[in-house]
């Protein structure tokens, strides 16, 4: 076919040009979320072979539905719904060619490179962005359940006298002593209210909080918050912030839950609250049926609060949640309503004014205006149907991937340099062509994994430095062949067409086995190894291009040029 | 012309039951060990977290242990990592009371660890790997599938491209490749990662090259010297192709070499576990795929092997072969 050396070299010519056009660094331009937010485009030259995460630094993770607390009745749709909501926020992140993609019927993988704030990314992922509005209850419907809810605890035989409980009592006896008469006389003043508002209940509440914690465990750790924080929300309580955990655990337990009226649902406030020096956490009685929830919402906008100085999420609901928003605000006028974002209460619940149309604010107390703008593009990509959890994190920063390359690097100059130098020594005049292949062969892989836009990785690197030692197999191989037939006696000539003729069944067999468990490797192996057999095979195709024709070609215009050589310099 | 071994005559089989006797040395005690120890997974594979850290002060290993017994992280390993100020905290075992296969809790309470005994700021997280029990085992399955599929692609490229016989010998050489590998690997009490297997795959692809190269001289003699016995045959295509392997074994070591020296922690393994797989592929292909295609010919004669293997032959004129000892087949 490439009878003519002309026509040979013609091909090898092409073959330099488009190796070094996929290799010659180009402009390319990036969007990335700058210091204030705004999407911004910046325009980097670089060689255009892409770097995987282990060499530039990111972050893999992959993620599967948690149906601990929540089961998907269709994981199938709600891990495709997670895909397409999680496929938004990533977008709006900001990061440069992010990749989110099913991997099997059940994960997601994302993958981000260059991040610098791995736990930024992390939340984004994860939280589950679930927007609700709900109404607070005013009936004290809370106070009214606490007797029987302590009652159904003791005959399950919970004890108050518990490690959790206890510090937290003693504590708000030392926030009582120091310095905070006022506070103390609130709490007092609380619980003669309590008995009050609680008629039926008078007398079990009484001997809770006279006699030990242990006779009422829920009543004497939760307080409406008016007695403590000195408001008038209605089904608004306060519990101190070292006894959250132990009362969330109680209230969850089916039988304390049901005594709770029907209709109505328990909800933690997102951050604790300090009143005065201690911290308290506060728990809302609300309706269990949202007036409307974040699948209306159309758009989320990150600002700072120009009263407040603080950060806020203004949105825009869409038009029939706008509707059906409107009707219930106006039902509504003189009520609190809670806004609630996974399942906890953002802030205070606001006072209902007036009907509210399709436009409403969500304050975030003392965040930054970074997680302002977080929520407001986790809101705008929509909710998880499941909330997802990590089931494989891999992070890579970005000075270990630098010290990767350079460390690649000098491992690829110095095993190319030995194997130059065994070439030389070797093979002489015959060892000059075959290092100009190695050259070559060189190029060619590196151009060859640019075009094919695969992604170079540190087990890849390793590869092509590793290839570089066997890729003058091919060469050694036909060279042996060549001295072979020499020492027969036969000319030059016909030494070098024997050898490269009887070498090639090797080459072939041999390299065709490899690319084969090359092929085995990349089905199977993750992210690194897959880099690794891509390397692994473009560098057997482009080892058996220039062993096989390149070095051929050489030889043919070496012969030509000196057509009566008699001895080969091999 | 600079030629090693040229023109040598070694009698590679006759050799053969010394070699075998030499693996048998290697492997049994490698075997023993991994009996006695196991393999050292990597925390890909068993499920864990894996932190890199770079400190900016010498680190106090039992303090970050305590820190670590603190946040309910127990028998964490804590290894230094090339330089002093850089060490890995390998947590297998996830936070007692969390789902080991939600990584995160079990990632945060190491972070968390860290930084209260070596103090925010003091310290950078260079590498963090955290996977649950399930993608673990996924990822072992399919390595160990990965190895055994490609087997058997070779073993059916082999037999279409030679005959069934030699694709045979090259599979048992590289069983032999594969055990030798686990042995050294469970000796060194290497780490088994991903890299690990990318290595002894590639492993398994250089040393099928070896054998398929001496393979093809085989072929090629079995027609040239009709009158050749097939163990001649055998001692006469491996000393041919000895120049060849030498020289190739020399450049792939010396890649390997710069890899091992300069390429970095992470690669060492890898380059480790490739330097091995040089040497048992060169020796697999000479001293176990050679003398099985010849015990398979024996057994089942195949079409080119046939005229050398009758006992009637006599003994080759070593004309071809000079003077060489040529021992009787057993």
């Amino acid at each position: 076919m490439f009878s003519s050396i002309r026509s040979r070299v013609i091909v090898i010519v092409l073959l330099v040009i488009g190796s070094i056009y996929f290799l010659f660094p180009r402009t390319v331009t990036l969007r990335e979320r700058g210091d204030n937010g705004v999407m911004r485009d910046t325009t980097v030259t670089r060689v255009p072979l892409k770097r995987g995460l282990d060499l530039q630094g990111g972050m893999h993770l992959a993620l599967e539905l948690d149906q601990s607390k929540q089961v998907s009745a269709d994981p199938k749709r709600d891990l495709d719904l997670a895909l397409t909501v999680l496929r938004k926020r990533i977008d709006e992140f900001g990061v440069e060619e992010p990749l989110v993609q099913k991997a099997g019927d059940e994960r997601i993988v994302v993958e981000l490179a260059g991040i610098t704030e791995p736990g930024r990314a992390k939340a984004i992922v994860q939280r589950s962005a679930f927007l609700e509005f709900r109404i607070t209850d005013k009936t004290n419907a809370l106070e009214k359940a606490l007797p029987a809810m302590d009652r159904t605890l003791r005959a399950l035989g919970v004890k108050g006298d518990t490690a959790a409980g206890k510090p937290s009592a003693v504590e708000q006896l030392l926030g009582g002593d120091s310095a905070k008469k006022a506070a103390a006389g609130k709490t007092a003043g609380k619980d003669g209210k309590d008995t009050k508002t609680g008629k039926d209940t008078k007398d079990s509440a009484a001997t809770d909080t006279a006699g030990a914690i242990g006779g009422g465990i829920l009543t004497g750790l939760i307080q409406p918050a008016g007695a403590v924080a000195g408001t008038n929300t209605p089904g608004e309580y306060v519990v101190p912030e070292p006894a959250f955990p132990r009362v969330d655990s109680l209230l969850n337990i089916p039988a304390v839950t049901r005594q709770l009226t029907r209709g109505l649902v328990l909800r933690w406030s997102a951050a604790p609250t300090s009143i005065g020096v201690q911290p308290y956490r506060f728990l809302y009685v609300l309706d269990d049926r949202p007036i409307v929830t974040g699948s209306n919402l159309e758009d989320a906008q990150a600002t700072i609060d120009q009263l407040t100085q603080g950060a806020i999420v203004t949105f825009q609901l869409d038009r029939a949640g706008g509707r059906k928003f409107g009707e219930e605000t106006g039902r509504h006028v003189g009520d609190f309503m809670a806004i609630l974002l996974d399942g906890r209460v953002q802030g205070r619940p606001p006072v209902i004014q007036s009907r509210i149309g399709r436009n409403g604010q969500i304050t975030l107390g003392n965040k930054s205006l970074q997680e302002a703008q977080d929520l407001a593009l986790t809101l705008k990509a929509g909710a998880l149907p499941i909330p997802l959890k990590i089931v494989e994190e891999r992070q890579v920063g970005a000075s270990l991937g630098a010290d990767s390359i350079r460390d690649g690097v000098t491992a690829g100059v110095v095993g190319t340099a030995l194997v130059i130098l065994i070439m030389l020594v070797f093979y002489r005049l015959s060892g000059v062509l075959a290092v100009l292949a190695l050259g070559l062969y060189i190029l060619f892989t590196l151009g060859g994994l640019s075009m094919i836009d695969a992604t170079l990785t540190l087990p890849g690197l390793a590869g092509i430095v590793l290839s570089v030692g066997i890729a003058v197999d091919a060469n050694v191989l036909i060279f042996e062949r060549i001295r072979e037939e020499l020492l027969h006696g036969k000319t030059v000539r016909l030494s070098v067409d024997e050898g490269f003729k009887h070498a090639m069944n090797a080459i072939i067999d041999s390299n065709v086995s490899t690319i084969l468990t090359a092929l085995f490797l990349f089905q199977f192996g993750t992210g690194p190894v897959k880099g690794f057999a891509v390397t692994l095979i473009m560098g057997i195709i482009a080892s058996m291009i220039t062993a096989v024709f390149v070095t051929r070609t050489f030889f043919m215009i070496w012969l030509q040029r000196r057509p009566t050589m008699a001895t080969l310099s091999i | 012309m600079l030629r090693l071994f040229a023109n040598a005559k070694y009698d590679f089989i006759a050799a053969r039951r010394y070699a075998y006797a030499a693996t048998a040395l290697f492997i049994l005690p490698g075997i023993l060990f991994l009996l006695v120890h196991g393999l050292n997974y990597s925390i890909e594979f068993t499920g864990g977290t894996l932190i890199q850290v770079e400190s900016k002060r010498p680190v106090d290993v039992a303090a970050v242990r305590s820190g670590l017994d603190r946040e309910g992280i127990h028998g964490a390993e804590i290894q230094n990592f090339g330089a002093p100020n850089e060490f890995v905290v390998r947590a297998r075992v996830a936070k007692p009371g969390t789902d080991a296969n939600d990584t995160q809790a079990t990632a945060d309470a190491v972070r968390e660890a860290l930084t209260t005994v070596l103090g925010t700021g003091n310290f950078t997280i260079t590498r963090t790997e955290a996977v649950g029990p399930k993608v673990g085992g996924e990822l072992r399955t399919k390595a160990f599938l990965a190895i055994f599929l490609s087997f058997f692609a070779v073993l059916a490229y082999l037999a279409y491209r030679f005959e069934w016989r030699f694709g045979l010998a090259a599979v048992i050489a590289t069983a032999h490749d594969i055990v030798a590998t686990i042995a050294f690997i469970a000796m060194l009490r290497l780490e088994v990662s991903l890299t690990v297997v990318a290595a002894v795959l590639s492993m398994v692809g250089y040393s099928l090259n070896d054998t398929i190269i001496i393979f093809d001289r085989v072929r090629e003699n079995l027609k040239k010297h009709k009158k050749d016995t097939f163990e001649q045959i055998l001692n006469r295509s491996i000393n041919e192709t000895l120049p060849r392997s030498v020289l190739t074994h020399g450049t792939t070591l010396s890649s390997l070499l710069a890899l091992t020296i300069f390429g970095g922690e992470v690669i060492r393994p890898f380059a480790l576990v490739m330097f091995f797989g040089v040497f048992t592929g060169t020796f697999s292909s000479i001293y176990i795929a050679s003398p099985v295609l010849m015990a398979i010919e024996k057994r089942w004669p195949g079409q080119l092997a046939k005229g050398h293997l009758a006992p009637t032959a006599a003994p080759a004129p070593s004309v071809a072969g000079g003077g060489r000892k040529t021992a009787p087949v057993g």
